[in-house]
Order: C-alpha cells, then sequence, then structure tokens
C-alpha cells in the first residue's frame, strides 16, 4: 500500500511535529510584510531568524515579531556570523533567553566567498551548545562522515548544503545527499542552495524529511508566488518518494498494449 | 554631583543614562519592548525575570538583542 502524505505526514524534529516540510528564512525580503506574505503563501510553520543589536536610537522601528507572530510561527534562531563556538553559543544563549526556544540552528561559516560550514568549529559548537540543553539542527557540509558524527553527538536534524548559500545552483552532489538520508535517523533537512521549485523537489525525492530556503523565494521576482510553487515542490517530491518511482530503462516501453492492433 | 553611570550598550558609550537604573528602568528609559528583547550584561545573560533586581552598574558592557531577519 502507498502511503499517503495525510495530515499524519508531518515533519518531527526533536519532538516537535511541523505540518510543513518546507522552511523559510526572512532575510533579503524587500519588507517584513512581503516577508510574511510570502510565508503564508509558503504554508511553512518555521522561519530561520537572526539575532542582532537592537537600534537603541531608534527602538520604534519595525519589528520582526510584528509582522510573523512567533507564536504561531516557531522562530529558528540562527548563528549566522559567528565564526566560532563560543560566539555561537553566546547567541543562542541569548536568543534562548528573548523566546524561550531551545530549538536552535547552528551554522558556523568559514570563507565569505562560499560561505561553506568551518566543519571543526560546528562539531565543536555543536557539543557547546548540546551541553547547554539546545536541541541542535546543524547547517553542514555534504560529507556523510560528517553528518555522522553530527547525529552522533545528539544533533535534532543534519542539514546538509545543496550548493552554497545564496548561489541558486540546486543539489550539486545528489549521491551524498542520498548517503546521508540512508543513514540518518533524525531529520535530513537540505539547508541552502536551492534555487527553483525542481530543486526542492530533488530534494524531497531523494529521501530528505524538508528543505530549508531563503534567498530562492526572497530574491524571485515574485517572492510570494514563489513561495507558494516551492509549497508545491516540496510537496510534490515528498509525495514521489513516497510513490516509489518507476525504474529508469534503457529503451522505450509502449504505454499501450500493442496486442489486438488492427 | 557624582559622575554618572557610564555603561556600553552594544558596542557604544553612554553617559547620559540616569544614575541608579535597574535593567528594567534602562528598558523603560530607552523605551525598548521588554518581550522581543533579550540582555546581556559583562558577557551574561540577564533573565527577564531579574530585570526589576539587577541594578546596573558603572562600566557595565550591555548587549541588546532581537530578532531580525535571516537565513
Amino acid at each position: 500500500m502507498s502511503q499517503k502524505p495525510t495530515s499524519s505526514d508531518t515533519l518531527v524534529v526533536a519532538g516537535r511535529e511541523f505540518n510543513s516540510r518546507l522552511i523559510i528564512g526572512t532575510g533579503k525580503y524587500k519588507d517584513y510584510a512581503e516577508n510574511a506574505a510570502a510565508l503564508e503563501a509558503s504554508g511553512a510553520d518555521m522561519v530561520t531568524v537572526a539575532v542582532r543589536r537592537v537600534n537603541i536610537s531608534d527602538p520604534h522601528q519595525p519589528m520582526l515579531a510584528d509582522f510573523i507572530d512567533p507564536e504561531k510561527t516557531t522562530y529558528l534562531p540562527n548563528t549566522a556570523g559567528c565564526f566560532t563556538g563560543e560566539d555561537a553559543v553566546r547567541t543562542l544563549r541569548l536568543a534562548r533567553e528573548a523566546g524561550g526556544w531551545d530549538l536552535v540552528k547552528l551554522e558556523v561559516l568559514s570563507d565569505p566567498k562560499h560561505l561553506y560550514p568551518d566543519m571543526e568549529e560546528t562539531l565543536r559548537a555543536a557539543e557547546l551548545l548540546l551541553k547547554d540543553g539546545f536541541e541542535v539542527m546543524v547547517y553542514c557540509s555534504d560529507d556523510p562522515v560528517f553528518a555522522r558524527k553530527l547525529e552522533d553527538m545528539g544533533c535534532a536534524a543534519i542539514m546538509p548544503l545543496g550548493a552554497p548559500i545564496g548561489s541558486g545552483l540546486g543539489i550539486q552532489n545528489p549521491v551524498n545527499i542520498r548517503l546521508i538520508v540512508e543513514q540518518t535517523k533524525v531529520p535530513v533537512i537540505v539547508d541552502a542552495g536551492v534555487g527553483t521549485a525542481s530543486d526542492a523537489t530533488v530534494a524531497m525525492e531523494l529521501g530528505c524529511d524538508g528543505v530549508l530556503m531563503n534567498t530562492a523565494i526572497a530574491s524571485a521576482k515574485d517572492p510570494v508566488q514563489m513561495a507558494r510553487a516551492m509549497k508545491h515542490a516540496v510537496i510534490a517530491g515528498r509525495e514521489a518518494y513516497l510513490a516509489g518511482r518507476m525504474p529508469r530503462k534503457m529503451y522505450a516501453d509502449p504505454s499501450s498494449p500493442l496486442a489486438g492492433l488492427i | 554631583m557624582d559622575l554618572s553611570v557610564h555603561l556600553i550598550i552594544n558596542g557604544k558609550d553612554y553617559d547620559d543614562i540616569p544614575d541608579g537604573l535597574t535593567v528594567a528602568g534602562l528598558i523603560t528609559h530607552l523605551e525598548l519592548p521588554t518581550r522581543k528583547i533579550a540582555i546581556e550584561r559583562n558577557m551574561a545573560v540577564v533573565p527577564k525575570s531579574s530585570y526589576a533586581d539587577i541594578q546596573l552598574e558603572n562600566q557595565d558592557k550591555l548587549e541588546i538583542i532581537h530578532f531580525i531577519g535571516g537565513g
């Protein structure tokens, strides 16, 4: 019997259940209103957010929370801009106090040219955060060896990149993503690299549990329409994965029977 | 008159903040939305529950953060 992604086919991370397998970022939008409209269209129930200093000289500037209600949408605070484990822990401790959430996205980046994760520092930071009681969803390279180490440490989700952050190049190494999916018991979420709807579908067809994207929606000509496209793309990929694709064949195989021809 | 309290908030020096404020008092003075922010004082997170009890001292280093858009 085929499995149907009904309401029971939810994404469960660290014991928390999400209806959508799409997680969207909140950066690079024209304004928070457009961001909120894209969120609505995407159907996502989790967004990544960054932790930054309040502008003390103008405390009445619009705030993200005025547009995207943290009571309705799960905020996933990230550590973007952190280059050491200590920076990441410091940032997320503040995030935990601000929002009361212990589900976080760890990303420790290296070179601004490719924004690849510094895996040595990522492992160290993950250990510090786990010790401090956080549930860590971790942005990582698409290396199954590192992915295994992060899972063994106790990370709540493994989030390999599909391509460099903001590049929109799609899944560059489907072989590795599939290897990671096969070996991992916690959710695997492709984080970064998706450019258009088919990229998200490919990630889901590989068996990923979810896709996290920001630029693909925010930098589309019409972010709200792209957000809707991504919603369908993720559902399509998930259903195709669950349905089980037909085997690839080298030669044609007619769909209409040859018997009974006039 | 004593020197007024000198605070370093988000990396900037402030010497025009009234003396004797608690963390809660500072938030009110700066007109910040308590619910949406978090504060670190001298590298340690200040729990929201203790805002009213913690008296700021001269040369305290404060970080006041909130959530903004990010990927």
